[in-house]
């Protein structure tokens, strides 16, 4: 054992070392608590930032349809980060961060892709996409959440649901 | 016809063949594949498939699962089958109404409705 193999142990792990779920920054402050998670474009690792999300919220006493709500955009928005967004490679990164209150819960996801634009989302309740298999992820984000918007050229959603 | 390992749970009534999810979430990817693939098997098995989904056990599901449901209801169709699907709680169903599938799939109350709704 002994430091050497230790500190050899950690550099090679290095970079490897932010995106580790086992530590996250969870800090609870009198306004509610502050999760950041930094994580691999890895679908297995986006389900445990969900999970420890909503453990969080159900702390909060929040009402049935919001959790409801919560859970389903944030699944659908970690499958857009590291699908879409980070297109599975695991050497690209998720970024995400919620803060979480009696009132309201806000979170925000950043991928490393290329970005995105609103706009050029089709419509997918239009006829001719309703038979299509993909594409109702947005739509669904923002009929459930509160506030649905983008910063950093799309790459950044922030969205937020009060308790109400 | 479903193993302990598959997702979902398969009934035959008549010509009809009930398929009931076994796992409360229908959500995360590997999931869904797996039972998108059980499902295309079993609308293979049949021609003129007839195929009644029923969602007691369901409590959540994503876009990719109503992509795998549109799969579904785009190959029985190619078969000249018939899908329809029962059971759906209020908070699913509102999924379906939000992304107007609920116009796409025949949704029943209750599985004596859908079961019923069959042309034999």
């Amino acid at each position: 054992m002994g430091l050497s193999g230790s500190s050899r142990h950690n550099s090679s792990d290095a970079r490897r070392a932010p995106q580790m779920l086992q530590s996250p920054s969870i800090v609870e402050t009198r306004y509610g608590t502050s999760m950041k998670f930094l994580i691999p474009s890895v679908h297995a690792k986006g389900s445990e930032v969900q999970n420890r999300i909503l453990e969080e919220v159900k702390k909060f006493n929040y009402n049935s349809d919001s959790i409801f709500a919560i859970k389903l955009s944030l699944e659908e928005a970690m499958v857009n980060a590291i699908k879409h967004g980070n297109k599975l490679d695991e050497n690209k990164h998720v970024y995400v961060e919620a803060l979480i209150s009696p009132s309201q819960t806000e979170i925000q996801i950043e991928d490393e892709g290329p970005g995105f634009d609103r706009s050029s989302v089709p419509d997918p309740t239009a006829p001719e996409n309703l038979e299509k298999c993909s594409g109702r992820g947005i739509l669904l984000i923002e009929s459930y959440m509160s506030d649905v918007h983008w910063t950093n050229n799309g790459k950044r959603m922030h969205m937020s649901k009060r308790n109400d | 016809m479903s193993e302990p390992s598959s997702p979902v749970a398969v009934i035959q009534e008549k010509e009809v063949r009930v398929v009931e999810f076994k796992n409360n979430k229908i959500l995360d990817e590997a999931n869904i594949a797996e039972i998108g693939a059980t499902l295309n098997a079993l609308i293979d098995e049949t021609d003129q498939p007839k195929v009644l989904l029923d969602f007691t056990s369901v409590d959540h599901l994503s876009s990719a699962a109503l992509g795998m449901l549109i799969n579904a209801n785009n190959r029985i169709k190619q078969r000249n089958g018939q899908l329809r699907l029962s059971n759906i709680k209020s908070q699913i169903f509102e999924v379906f109404r939000i992304t107007k599938l609920d116009r796409l799939f025949k949704i029943f109350a209750t599985r004596a409705e859908a079961l019923a709704s069959f042309d034999l």
